[in-house]
């Protein structure tokens, strides 16, 4: 396993960076301003998800470019990979691989550290709070990116800090593996 | 020992206000301003409204001092780079804690802005600021 962080940190360190205060203000401009354009935030979730898996489909080809990592033989390994390799090099976080399911078909990531999510305070109008997932771009990304890998899963957030939960829990779901030949939904 | 806090944005509207007493010694933190006196006291902060932004230009530092006086009651004023105004009635002299409380209020101020749920410039209604600004109020007067 320390080879596996140790790639990603190798990696991380070749990787061009941008400051980080730039790219939390964009992202959260962004939510901001969809949460202005759409009524419901329900809406704005789907809106983030569908960015998000437009970045992923295309962010995995740069991913597999630069770490050079061979198929993954189970889910365990593809969840292993995601937060040591992947969120680090992208985000330099690794979020914690918990609660797997009995069948091993389900995993939840927990992000402790949520850079996206930084100086952000939920609007008080009582809906917020309990419709809004601030970091939906985030599951998209990760479903965009197995999906281009034939894995579909499904993914959403069941706790976020930002609404008072005590921890950000994004949840992974192993729907099926995609056969060859299905054309790629690319919204 | 009571407080007036005003918050004031750059085109002179009040962003946040807030009436608090002193927690020390014994005090409960709750204003204790004479009635008659309590509307007198926005009109007060206001008009030093003036002469702060007289003294914006002659002093490049952001903590002001005392900048002015009316019958026992002294405004301390704080100015931000965005010309935002934060004003402080107190009717006892207490420069550095005065000093340090303003400055952290400032931290405050700057990240609620940063925010990107907060509109540029719009009143701060945020519980979450509210009940920090009280913490600190409790903290340093």
């Amino acid at each position: 396993m320390t080879t596996r962080t140790k790639l990603a940190e190798d990696t991380w360190k070749r990787m061009d960076k941008i400051n980080a205060e730039l790219f939390i203000l964009t992202y959260g401009s962004i939510v901001a301003q969809l949460c202005n354009e759409f009524e419901e935030y329900a809406e704005v979730n789907k809106q983030l998800d569908r960015m998000g898996y437009g970045i992923g489909t295309r962010l995995v080809e740069d991913f597999l470019a630069r770490t050079n990592i061979g198929r993954c033989r189970d889910l365990r390994e593809t969840a292993d990979i995601l937060s040591k390799v992947g969120f680090k090099i992208y985000l330099n976080i690794t979020p914690a691989v918990t609660n797997w399911s009995a069948d091993s078909r389900a995993f939840s990531l927990i992000l402790d550290d949520n850079p996206l999510a930084d100086f952000v305070e939920l609007p008080e109008d009582g809906r917020a709070q309990d419709e809004l997932w601030f970091s939906n771009v985030l599951c998209g990304v990760i479903r965009g990116a197995l999906e281009m890998l034939q894995v579909q899963v499904e993914a959403q957030f069941v706790s976020d800090v930002l609404r008072g939960d005590p921890a950000t829990e994004l949840r992974v779901i192993f729907v099926k593996m995609i056969d060859e030949g299905q054309p790629i939904n690319d919204e | 020992m009571s407080f007036l806090l005003v918050i004031v944005g750059p085109a002179d509207e009040p962003l946040y206000q807030l009436e608090f007493g002193t927690s020390r010694s014994g005090g409960d933190g709750t204003a204790r301003f004479r009635e008659d006196a309590r509307p007198m006291n926005q009109f007060i902060l206001h008009s030093s409204l003036d002469i702060v932004d007289e003294l914006i230009f002659k002093d490049a530092q952001m903590y002001m001092k005392t900048v002015d006086r009316f019958n026992n009651a002294h405004i301390s004023a704080f100015v931000t780079a965005g010309n935002v105004r934060f004003l402080l009635l107190h009717d006892v002299k207490n420069d550095e804690a005065i000093k340090t409380f303003l400055n952290d209020l400032y931290e405050l101020y700057l990240k609620t802005i940063m925010n990107p749920f907060h509109e540029h410039n719009a009143p701060i209604t945020s519980s979450a600021f509210d009940g920090r600004v009280r913490a600190l109020a409790r903290k340093y007067l």
